[in-house]
């Protein structure tokens, strides 16, 4: 032990940072902030550490090349001892660092911590979001496989949507025209070097305010903060009521770290590594791109959104959402911190998590997206063919081979796109039903050039049998009244 | 003038200087940087012979990018829908999607493209039929030299406003019979 005192001496004599370190561990903070609430900052950087940790274990393997990508991360899944678990934890533990930034940033919003005097340290934390989002995109781009590929190609095509610099940007972004070795080696620059240096800065950053500036107290109903005396009376408060941050408050931060540690380890041994899925080959068309869970909200938006939104939605929203976030702490740096009183600021919350909850849900059924392979693979069920005539069993088989079944769904089987054609001569008459055909409209292609007229009635016939026994097909009421006599 | 506002004066020159020499090694970067931005002009590029290619029918062929290397491997082969109208007049239509670049999968049957992501639709002539896109597949030009049919390709279409689209533009707007 005097050996290890000494070398620390010695230590100490040229760095000299024995003092402020006592200093950080001793500074009082308020008695109520030693909380479990006040441990997602921590974990986030904990959770971060394990990524570089992580990623350089895999950077030891992985080939940066748009030939080769794909096979080095096959060796490391198969291959090298336990590289799929070193995959594994860095794709886990980027789910769990996006989570736990997310529930950091609501918690300080609901707390009031973005008020006077925090303002700078909420907005290195919108930066810090974005680049965590940012690790996200290109983490997902590394992974160098068929949603990887499409997914550029998805990145590039908004971008070429920004007026007038648009075709520049995107061919900035892939690193020449097409997407190809260049752009995999400028995404690895961003995601090895550039984001994580600014990263590691903009926490540096976050944390040294954090500690200058003093961690939020706890948020009463009703103390209210006022720039005039807020600093005098945040010092008092330490002053009265404080407690040293080691070890009141840091002990819950080392357990949560802990937790959230084995949490990803837990998932990454019993749901392994994501992907990669198919080889990064253009020409493999039989492909379904999604995107990783993180950004499924914006695939259902992309789909759901009028096409003449979507433009102005993909390019200004961000930018007001951006511009929202980076003047809350001077739009309301002061007053109530408690959420109990701020029922605007709940609400938000709310709204945005069901909204963002819902879209990823729909994501993960995506009824926009026709089946593709509905017309070969799926079959019509036996109750809606049997008992019918040829004509009509001619019209089914038109059904199918035409791709109907594609966008429209016979007793829950085949394609979303469209309406369910379960019971569709109750709600459509037999002319109504040929000039949908023929004509398309409502978001349908039209078909008259595809079908012959023997072809047209066999399928409108098969479709006029499409209603429960109980109710009868529609009817013109013109015409039916008018064949009476 | 006092030692120290003489140290002063040497400060602020050798800031100048520093300055100076920043501007000369940035312009190299900066172009550097930017350098990609400028690559990638259409060239003419084979398909193969006619024979490929039956009139009446759309076929999948593919190509390699003019301006690839040896690091791209697979991601140089690039797909492309060859559509012989009428045995003289040829379409080629991009792989991607107008919407979000996705790629497009023609069936036969119903003389549709499908897109698999957001549910685009189009003819078989690459009009819009359906869906989130705003306007028809992007087409590439094609000329037939030598009994090969050869298209004008290399860039990554995108739905925003480059010159290559306006140029697609305007050949969508000559009358069909053309």
């Amino acid at each position: 032990m005097r050996v290890i005192g000494k070398i620390g001496h010695w230590l100490d004599e040229r760095l000299q940072l024995g003092a402020p370190i006592r200093e950080t561990m001793d500074h009082p903070i308020p008695r109520e902030t030693a909380s479990w609430f006040y441990v997602f900052g921590s974990a986030a950087m904990t959770v971060f550490a394990l990524q570089v940790v992580t990623g350089i274990l895999l950077a030891l393997i992985y080939n940066p090349s748009a030939s080769e990508a794909w096979n080095s991360l096959q060796i490391l899944n198969q291959q090298v001892t336990l590289g799929w678990f070193i995959r594994a934890l860095h794709g886990w533990g980027s789910n769990f660092m996006l989570a736990i930034v997310l529930i950091h940033m609501v918690q300080v919003f609901l707390f009031g911590a973005y008020k006077f005097p925090r303002e700078l340290t909420w907005i290195l934390g919108v930066f810090l979001l974005l680049m965590t989002l940012g690790m996200a995109f290109t983490g997902q781009v590394l992974r160098f496989d068929q949603d990887s590929y499409w997914g550029l190609g998805i990145g590039a095509s908004i971008a070429s949507r920004v007026p007038i610099i648009g075709p520049a940007v995107v061919k900035l972004m892939l690193g020449g025209p097409i997407i190809a070795g260049a752009t995999l080696s400028r995404f690895f620059a961003l995601h090895v070097f550039v984001i994580p240096g600014s990263l590691m800065l903009f926490v540096g950053l976050h944390i040294l305010l954090v500690l200058k500036v003093g961690i939020n107290e706890w948020p009463m109903p009703g103390r209210l903060v006022r720039r005039s005396d807020y600093v005098e009376k945040y010092h008092a408060l330490t002053r009265t009521e404080g407690v040293p941050f080691v070890p009141y408050g840091v002990w819950k931060d080392v357990v949560f770290s802990g937790v959230i540690l084995l949490a990803i380890a837990a998932c990454a041994l019993y749901f392994g590594p994501f992907g990669p899925s198919g080889q990064p080959d253009p020409r493999v068309i039989q492909t379904a791109p999604r995107p990783d869970y993180f950004f499924l909200w914006l695939y259902a938006l992309l789909s759901l959104l009028p096409p003449a939104l979507e433009t102005p939605v993909l390019l200004i929203a961000p930018a007001i959402g951006l511009m929202v976030l980076l003047v809350l702490p001077f739009f309301s740096g002061e007053g109530e911190k408690s959420w109990k009183r701020r029922p605007i600021a709940v609400l938000t919350i709310l709204l945005i998590a069901v909204a963002l909850g819902t879209f990823t849900n729909m994501a993960s059924h995506a009824p926009w997206s026709p089946v593709m392979d509905a017309s070969t693979a799926a079959s019509i069920p036996a109750n809606f063919v049997s008992g019918r005539t040829p004509l009509q069993i001619q019209g089914a088989l038109v059904f199918q081979s035409k791709q109907c079944h594609n966008c429209h769904a016979l007793g829950d089987i085949g394609g979303k796109r469209g309406p369910a054609l379960d019971t569709v001569a109750t709600r459509l008459t037999m002319d109504q039903l040929v000039r949908q055909v023929l004509q398309g409209g409502g978001n349908m292609p039209a078909y008259g050039k595809n079908l012959n007229s023997a072809e047209t009635a066999a399928l409108v016939g098969f479709l006029e049998t499409l209603h429960p026994a109980s109710q009868a097909s529609a009817r013109d009421a013109s015409q039916t009244q008018g064949a009476q006599p | 003038m006092s030692e120290l506002s003489r140290r002063q004066s040497f400060l602020k020159i050798a800031a100048a200087f520093n300055g100076v020499v920043g501007v000369l090694l940035g312009i190299p970067i900066v172009r550097y940087v930017l350098s990609p931005m400028k690559t990638g002009s259409d060239h003419w590029i084979p398909l193969g012979t006619l024979d490929k290619f039956p009139t009446g029918e759309t076929r999948l062929a593919t190509f390699r990018s003019p301006v690839s290397n040896g690091s791209d491997g697979e991601t140089a082969e690039l797909p492309c829908w060859v559509r012989n109208v009428d045995g003289s007049k040829f379409q080629v239509f991009a792989i991607n999607c107008a919407h979000l670049g996705c790629p497009v999968r023609w069936f036969p049957q119903s003389r549709l493209f499908m897109c698999p992501c957001h549910g685009g639709a189009y003819y078989e002539d690459g009009s819009r039929a359906s869906g989130p896109p705003e306007r028809g597949l992007f087409e590439y030009p094609f000329k037939v030299l030598d009994g090969k049919l050869h298209i004008q390709a290399g860039e990554l279409p995108t739905p925003g406003p480059s010159a290559a689209n306006r140029d697609l533009i305007q050949i969508k707007r000559q009358p069909p019979c053309a």
